[in-house]
């Protein structure tokens, strides 16, 4: 049997003896960028299907954005957080690099943050009334965006259109970096797409079952939901909407299974290299807690959770929420720790 | 224009790490860290085994997907020559240069740009061999212009048979090794 065995006298910090330049930072920070994306687009949506006093829509068109904005800044905080040099940070926007994904991603965070803004503002006045009261501009721009139809088409149209660039980026990223076989597949931007729809209606569930009353709550957990909902004098947000988003869950979460099963076969059946770097999930170090966190409990569980609460065979809780929700957390750290594993001299030696 | 590149005499480099000593000396690497490295490789089924040592550094692709993924254009072709460089005050330390880099040729700094193998460029615009190759005891690494058919580099190339590293990521690599 030929062998080949290298010995490099290499020992640069974070490159040997595997690369592991990209930590939870990275992981968190496409976590979040998907997770917005998909506040986005199904608040897009939501936007421009909404009708006057149909106040189920609150939740994904206006209590999504302002989670958006403030998921948004976490993940921009923890991009930073990664930076080696963290002083020149500002050099990203004096520029434009057409053939890098981070160029664009840079440019894309820039125009979610108006365009979530605007969407929340449509209907902000509406679902919470108290800060209208004390903000009173704020009734201004809501009736300056409602009033003008073309507007709320736009402001939904931008919403969709900015969410799936980012959505689709966040895979980019990754799936440009050729050198690192794992990443290498242009269907990771839809898979980052699909799984970031999936935690967006995910959260939006969750939010539901949080703020709705629910006599099982622990006492404590109650009282802090109903200060808040006092101090901040919000309407209850109508719960009609739980099933339509559990049931948009399910389609998300079916077609990012779907996605998952082609990128594992496309690689399986491509080069040396590649074969080598799915084997990280088929059989290696990874295995385990990609079949176990991501399949088993961040897909397959929730899925048969909300096919039942869909057939009213149980109640709606916030465990399929929170499964969906650890489950794209689990995606992006095992792709972004097992990729940096996947190498092209790594595959060659063995 | 050049466009220079290293043939590496695989025959002659004894892995004595000269050219790794001279670097960090001529450029200041800082402890710990390096731009360039000995690779031992053995190949073959007993007991008819080859060994190959190569000194090793960024290969100054042709098409180097470092400088395409670099996003604010720190990572880049220098003009003459086409040496790949990196301007360490646009440098905003994302890493996504490293990860981009099939050969793991570049690191982070302690200073928190990336750094990496500038093939002595300040010694080549004086006339002078990159620091590895003018000390190298084997003289078995040779530096030039690949578009000059006079060059050493280029002569070595036509008259050797060669190999470069990992070819099939398509980054067409500047460096040979003659075998």
């Amino acid at each position: 049997m030929p062998l080949t065995e290298l010995t490099i006298s290499r020992h640069n910090p974070l490159v040997d003896p595997s690369l592991h330049i990209w930590e939870w930072q990275i992981a968190v920070y496409l976590f979040l960028g998907g997770l917005v994306a998909g506040l986005m687009i199904i608040a897009g949506v939501r936007l421009i299907a909404i009708r006057p006093n149909q106040r189920e829509a609150l939740v994904c068109c206006t209590i999504g954005p302002i989670a958006g904005l403030v998921f948004l800044s976490l993940g921009m905080f923890t991009l930073f957080l990664d930076l080696a040099h963290k002083m020149h940070v500002w050099r990203l926007y004096t520029t434009f690099q057409i053939t890098s994904p981070m160029s664009w991603g840079s440019w894309i965070l820039l125009l979610v943050y108006p365009a979530l803004t605007a969407n929340a503002l449509a209907h902000l006045p509406e679902a919470i009334p108290a800060l209208a009261r004390r903000f009173p501009v704020t009734l201004a721009w809501s009736d300056f965006i409602l009033r003008r139809e073309w507007l709320v088409v736009a402001i939904g149209l931008a919403n969709m259109i900015v969410g799936i660039a980012l959505g689709i980026y966040t895979g980019i990223l990754l799936g440009t970096l050729g050198a690192r076989p794992l990443w290498n597949s242009a269907l990771l931007g839809p898979l980052f797409l699909f799984s970031g729809l999936s935690t967006a209606a995910a959260t939006l569930h969750g939010i539901l079952m949080i703020t709705t009353p629910d006599k099982e709550r622990p006492a404590f957990a109650d009282f802090l939901l109903s200060s808040l909902a006092r101090l901040v004098e919000a309407h209850p947000l109508d719960t009609r909407v739980g099933p339509v988003l559990a049931g948009a869950d399910n389609s998300f979460l079916t077609i990012e299974a779907a996605i998952l099963c082609l990128f594992l076969i496309g690689h399986a059946t491509s080069t040396e290299v590649h074969r080598q770097a799915a084997s990280l999930l088929l059989g290696g170090p990874y295995t385990a807690v990609f079949w176990i966190f991501v399949i088993g409990t961040g897909i397959v569980v929730p899925l048969i959770l909300q096919t039942l609460e869909l057939t009213r065979r149980i109640r709606h809780t916030l465990a399929p929420a929170v499964l969906v929700i650890l489950g794209g957390l689990a995606l992006r750290f095992i792709l972004v720790y097992a990729g940096q594993q996947s190498h092209w001299f790594e595959a060659l030696n063995r | 224009m050049p466009r220079y590149a290293m043939a590496i005499d695989t025959r002659k480099c004894v892995g004595c790490n000269d050219c790794v000593a001279a670097c960090k000396t001529e450029n200041n690497i800082p402890l710990g860290y390096t731009r360039d490295w000995i690779t031992e490789e053995v190949h073959g089924a007993f007991p008819t085994l080859q060994l190959e040592i190569r000194s090793e550094r960024c290969n100054h692709c042709d098409d180097p997907p470092c400088v395409s993924c670099c996003p604010t254009g720190a990572s880049h072709i220098h003009d003459r020559g086409g040496v790949v460089l990196v301007d360490h005050d646009k440098c905003i330390g994302c890493k996504a240069c490293i990860a981009a880099c099939p050969y793991n040729a570049r690191y982070v700094h302690p200073d928190g740009y990336v750094d990496k193998c500038t093939f002595c460029i300040h010694r080549v615009e004086e006339g002078l061999d990159p620091a590895c190759v003018a000390v190298c005891p084997t003289h078995c690494m040779h530096f030039g212009d690949l578009d000059d058919p006079e060059s050493d580099v280029s002569r070595l190339l036509a008259s050797r048979p060669f190999h470069a590293l990992i070819p099939e990521a398509g980054t067409k690599p500047c460096i040979f090794y003659l075998t």
